[in-house]
């Protein structure tokens, strides 16, 4: 099949990923509307069923889509780097529903607006990792935003996260403003807002159009470093993480980075890489700082939830040096690094709401003694994730690690290879004193109340997930290095089956180790 | 006839725009400013640009300045306000300024008295054969019709959110 969008129909085919969770957002909000009052609550179980339904189609529109269609040039890309996207946000998201299934019941959040929010937020995501146009960029990165601060703040009865919301959202606004200005800074320098057009006329670019052309580069480079948090626009995230309620900053923390990201890697390292000159240098900057800083902060966090805040940055940095190298292997290992970092990330900040119980109120280290003699399977659980953000064999963080390493070396970046490893040494320290007081101290008893079952299917599915990438990484490692050099060809790109197993299925994946 | 249409709403935009600073009482001024609105749009009609006159009056008169007026009513603003700019520094400095600009406009008028008109565009045969509307409309329901409907659902997404926000009742 193919498309030439001859017709504005086509397109229906094109966003039908988008499409199909808008719609299951669209059933949530009825089916809440029409339903409360009654006996099991608003909505029942049916709010979330809808949304897994929902999240599922949206995996098997995007397979499809992958292997089966094909499309001209135009306002969104059907092509492999797409695909890889989608799944890794699409995961996330699953992920999130359920956690958000046993955090919502907890903190009588359970209410049809989260889960239609949520899914909105990912029809965001997903336009934002498709567009090829820089309107849709910004209608993207928009939906996107304005439904995570709505999640932010939603436990209103809680004025840390009423406020954590106001600070995102005015940060947020602020650098939607730098996207905005960008991209017309973009359109005056090359008559365009389409990325095939605008690369078009960068790469045979004439002296006189250079200043628009680095100032809105530039621009656009900041508004998306203020939403990926990275160092010096970090500011908002320890606050915006912190008041959160917990099941949102994990989302917070691994859709919207991995979305901004996978569009950053689109827009910068393919589309404006004739304009390099202009961005690479900020890009290397960005990087050093992101890795140096938030490592540095970390080490005397106290609360566990705030630490892992500045992880969550930290992560941005090792991933810009995977958009610093710029090349293709850059791509993919950015890509494996983002899946594995949606697992860790969402499992990690799983098992501290878990351990915090109602309200969230214990997250200091000292509430972690004893965790792992406690609730061993929590336990072990959290072992794993920290491990893996740290960079541990044989966790998929470790191998994420290593391929982002020999992109950055390959692409003669030492200086960022060596700050990666010495700034991954210091991040040991904050992440096995949590690890040491679960193991190695005693806790005051206190009970933690049992999971759900949702909960302990999406943590077993994250601590699977985890341990599969770093110890089968091939299969998934080759589908990424697909995705990463064959974006954005006018061409369809077809992407083998082991794309899937990074994020959700991954359980048939099969193949060597490194 | 268009010269006068030119100078009474220039005059109105500007004289307006002044007895808005010069107001105490902020209801006051916020209706000055939609008068200074309501100019501009007149002004933008006499340039043949009819798409942005009615944004002009609908987006800024219409909604952005009720805005305004419900906010200051809301937080019980009517009252008059005592002036709060501080002597001295910010005075000089708003003074210098304002001088500055004056002597940019003259210089203009005075020195410059050919101001360079643009070439023609691509823009204008369709503007003659359309019209501003249909031109601005053309591309938005062919070519980026999707952008058009991200958009709608853009705006769901923020109505869904004011109600989550700001129901009375917490979640």
């Amino acid at each position: 099949m193919t498309l030439d969008y001859a017709s504005q129909s086509h397109y229906l085919i094109a966003l039908l990923p988008e499409g199909i969770v808008t719609l299951g957002a669209f059933a949530v909000l009825l089916v809440d509307v029409f339903s409360r009052g009654r006996d099991s609550g608003p909505g029942g179980p049916w709010l979330e069923r809808i949304s897994v339904l929902s999240l599922l189609g949206a995996v098997a529109a995007s397979l499809w889509l992958g292997f089966a269609v094909e499309a001209e040039p135009g306002l969104v890309a059907v092509d492999g780097f797409r695909l890889s996207g989608n799944l890794i946000l699409l995961g996330g998201s699953l992920l999130a529903v359920l956690y958000a299934v046993d955090y919502g019941h907890r903190e009588g959040l359970h209410i049809g607006e989260f889960y239609a929010l949520l899914l909105l937020a990912t029809a965001g995501m997903m336009v934002l990792v498709g567009a090829q146009d820089l309107v849709l960029v910004f209608l993207g990165l928009e939906l996107m935003s304005i439904a995570v601060y709505v999640l932010t703040g939603f436990n209103r009865r809680d004025p840390r996260s009423a406020e954590a919301g106001l600070k995102y959202f005015l940060v947020g606004a602020f650098a939607s403003a730098f996207v905005l200005y960008g991209i017309a800074l973009l359109y005056g320098a090359t008559g365009s807002t389409n990325l095939s057009e605008v690369m078009g006329v960068v790469t045979a670019r004439t002296a006189e159009g250079s200043v628009l052309l680095a100032g809105g580069v530039l621009l656009l480079l900041i508004g998306f470093a203020y939403k990926i948090a990275a160092v010096p626009f970090h500011m908002w995230t320890p606050d915006a993480y912190e008041g959160a309620p917990t099941s949102v900053t994990g989302y917070m923390a691994v859709g919207v980075k991995a979305a901004a990201f996978v569009a950053l890697l689109r827009v910068f390292s393919v589309q404006l890489a004739p304009a390099a000159d202009f961005w690479s240098g900020v890009v290397w900057w960005l990087a050093m700082l992101t890795m140096i800083v938030p490592n540095l902060v970390a080490l005397v966090q106290n609360n566990v939830k705030r630490m892992l805040a500045y992880s969550s940055v930290a992560h941005a940095g090792y991933l810009l040096v995977g958009v610093a190298a710029g090349t293709a292997f850059g791509r993919a290992a950015s890509l494996f690094y983002l899946a594995a970092y949606t697992l860790m990330t969402l499992g990690a900040f799983a098992v501290v709401y878990a351990v915090a119980g109602k309200g969230d109120r214990r997250m200091t280290l000292a509430d972690f003694r004893g965790l792992g003699w406690r609730r061993p399977a929590l336990g072990f659980a959290l072992l794993v994730f920290l491990l893996s953000l740290a960079g541990f064999p044989p966790t998929g963080g470790f191998v994420g690690k290593l391929f982002l390493l020999r992109a950055a070396i390959d692409a003669d970046q030492v200086s960022l290879a060596v700050t990666l490893v010495l700034t991954s040494l210091i991040s040991y320290y904050y992440y096995f004193r949590v690890v040491w007081k679960m193991y190695f101290e005693e806790g005051a008893e206190q009970a933690i109340a049992s999971p759900g079952r949702a909960f302990r299917f999406s943590t077993a599915v994250c601590t699977g997930g985890v341990l599969l990438l770093g110890l089968l990484p091939g299969p998934a490692l080759r589908a990424f290095e697909r995705a990463g050099s064959e974006v954005a060809t006018s061409e369809a790109i077809e992407v083998p089956a082991a794309a899937t197993g990074a994020p959700t299925v991954g359980a048939e994946a099969a193949g060597s180790g490194p | 006839m268009t010269d006068f249409l030119f100078f009474l709403f220039s005059a109105m935009a500007v004289l307006s725009a002044i007895f808005m600073v010069m107001q105490s009482n902020p209801v006051a001024s916020v209706l000055y400013l939609v008068v200074t609105f309501f100019s501009l749009s007149g002004l933008f009609v006499i340039l043949d640009a009819h798409f942005i006159a009615a944004v002009q009056v609908i987006v800024y008169a219409g909604a952005i300045m009720v805005l305004f007026l419900f906010v200051i009513m809301l937080l019980n603003l009517g009252s008059a306000e005592v002036g709060d700019l501080r002597r001295g520094l910010s005075q000089l400095l708003a003074g210098s300024v304002a001088v500055a600009l004056v002597a940019v406009f003259a210089r203009l008028f005075l020195v410059e008295t050919d101001p360079a008109v643009p070439e023609a565009s691509a823009l204008d045969p369709l503007l003659e054969a359309q019209g501003a509307v249909a031109a601005v409309a053309e591309p938005l329901f062919t070519r980026y019709l999707v952008a058009f409907e991200v958009t709608s659902v853009l705006l769901l997404v923020a109505v869904v959110g004011a109600v989550v926000l700001a129901r009375r009742r917490a979640p």
